[in-house]
């Protein structure tokens, strides 16, 4: 368990909202109900994801938010949409729903990688942000796109670190890490790719604000035990970056005096 | 008449609202949102939204969801 005490000033801003956990997680490709409440416990989080769907016609469905402990905050996706009018109409549908401001947006590009079509995740944004949505947008890890989805008035951004469920971790560390220089007040949420508690903290050490994530404990042989893994990297990961890593060197440097020796 | 009703075709009589739909399909009512041809219709428009022939509805409700979106489920 952990016994580190948060400072009130670190905390995570997401627009007006403020979040002491910095690990958002999904609700998909969980075994079982039971599964996914324990892991969602142990992780800590404060936040989960859901995606939209019809509802079946053709058989009673009980409510899946049912199963989500009352006190998380709901971030509905638009997971599934290839197009920016399908992210649009989908957000709108959310809100309709749940009463909420908030939409992780994604706009996919291609069924195989997963990967975002970022120019129809802009146009999206753009257009959410113009009707009072909170978007908080998937993207590649892209500094241009970055900035344009800022100044497009969306409140952080989330950059990938590799393909959805690939489990590959930061696949471009420089990336994130120019991002994170070039851009010192952004909210930056590592989206995407996350595999093992590792890859998390290595996030949080080259300065993510939070990190998202589904498959890496969903997936896990142990959901419940990896939740509480992610739970302390991302503590211990934010933590390095705050107190400032030595820096690398090529060479040794000796840690003990190299006088008074005996011969 | 024939509407579509989350991409399957559904006969309704003359007069059928959004309202009537919903209740005629037992469908819970709560966190539950509704479309008409491609425009979210709120809760409160329901009873005085009349459909017409060939009028497009999405009923959607949330899911568990975060990692590899399928496509089943999702809307037309």
């Amino acid at each position: 368990m952990s016994t580190v005490v948060k400072a009130q000033s670190d905390r995570l801003v997401i627009g007006d909202r403020v979040f002491n956990s910095r690990l958002i997680i999904g609700t998909g490709k969980y075994r079982s109900f039971e599964e996914m409440k324990a892991a969602h416990h142990s992780s800590g989080a404060e936040m989960v994801t859901v995606a939209v769907r019809r509802v079946p016609l053709d058989r009673s469905s009980e409510s899946f938010l049912d199963h989500l402990d009352g006190s998380l905050q709901i971030l509905p996706n638009t997971a599934g949409c290839y197009t920016a009018d399908d992210a649009i109409r989908t957000a709108r549908l959310a809100r309709e729903a749940l009463q909420t401001d908030l939409i992780k947006l994604e706009v996919i590009g291609d069924q195989t990688t997963l990967f975002p079509d970022n120019e129809q995740t802009l146009a999206a944004a753009r257009i959410l942000v113009g009707e009072g949505f909170v978007v908080l947008p998937y993207f590649t890890d892209d500094l241009i796109m970055a900035r344009k989805l800022l100044d497009a008035g969306c409140p952080a951004v989330m950059p990938l670190a590799a393909p959805i469920g690939s489990g590959l971790g930061i696949q471009n560390p420089a990336n994130l890490r120019i991002m994170r220089e070039q851009l010192p007040d952004a909210t930056i949420i590592v989206d995407a790719g996350v595999g093992t508690a590792s890859d998390a903290a290595i996030a949080m050490e080259l300065g993510a604000d939070a990190v998202l994530m589904n498959t890496a404990i969903a997936e896990a042989q142990d959901p419940a035990r990896m939740a509480t893994a992610m739970k302390l990297a991302i503590e211990a990961g934010r933590l390095a970056y705050l107190a400032g890593r030595m820096p690398k060197r090529l060479y040794a440097s000796a840690s003990s005096p190299v006088t008074g020796i005996i011969e | 008449m024939l509407v579509v009703v989350n991409g399957e075709p559904r006969a309704v009589v003359e007069q059928t609202s959004l309202e009537d739909l919903l209740v005629t399909l037992a469908l819970p009512r709560e966190r539950v949102a509704v479309e008409l041809n491609q425009k979210v219709v709120r809760r409160v428009d329901w009873p005085a939204s009349t459909l017409r022939e060939g009028d497009k509805i999405e009923i959607v409700h949330f899911v568990g969801g975060g990692g590899r979106a399928k496509r089943d489920g999702a809307m037309g």
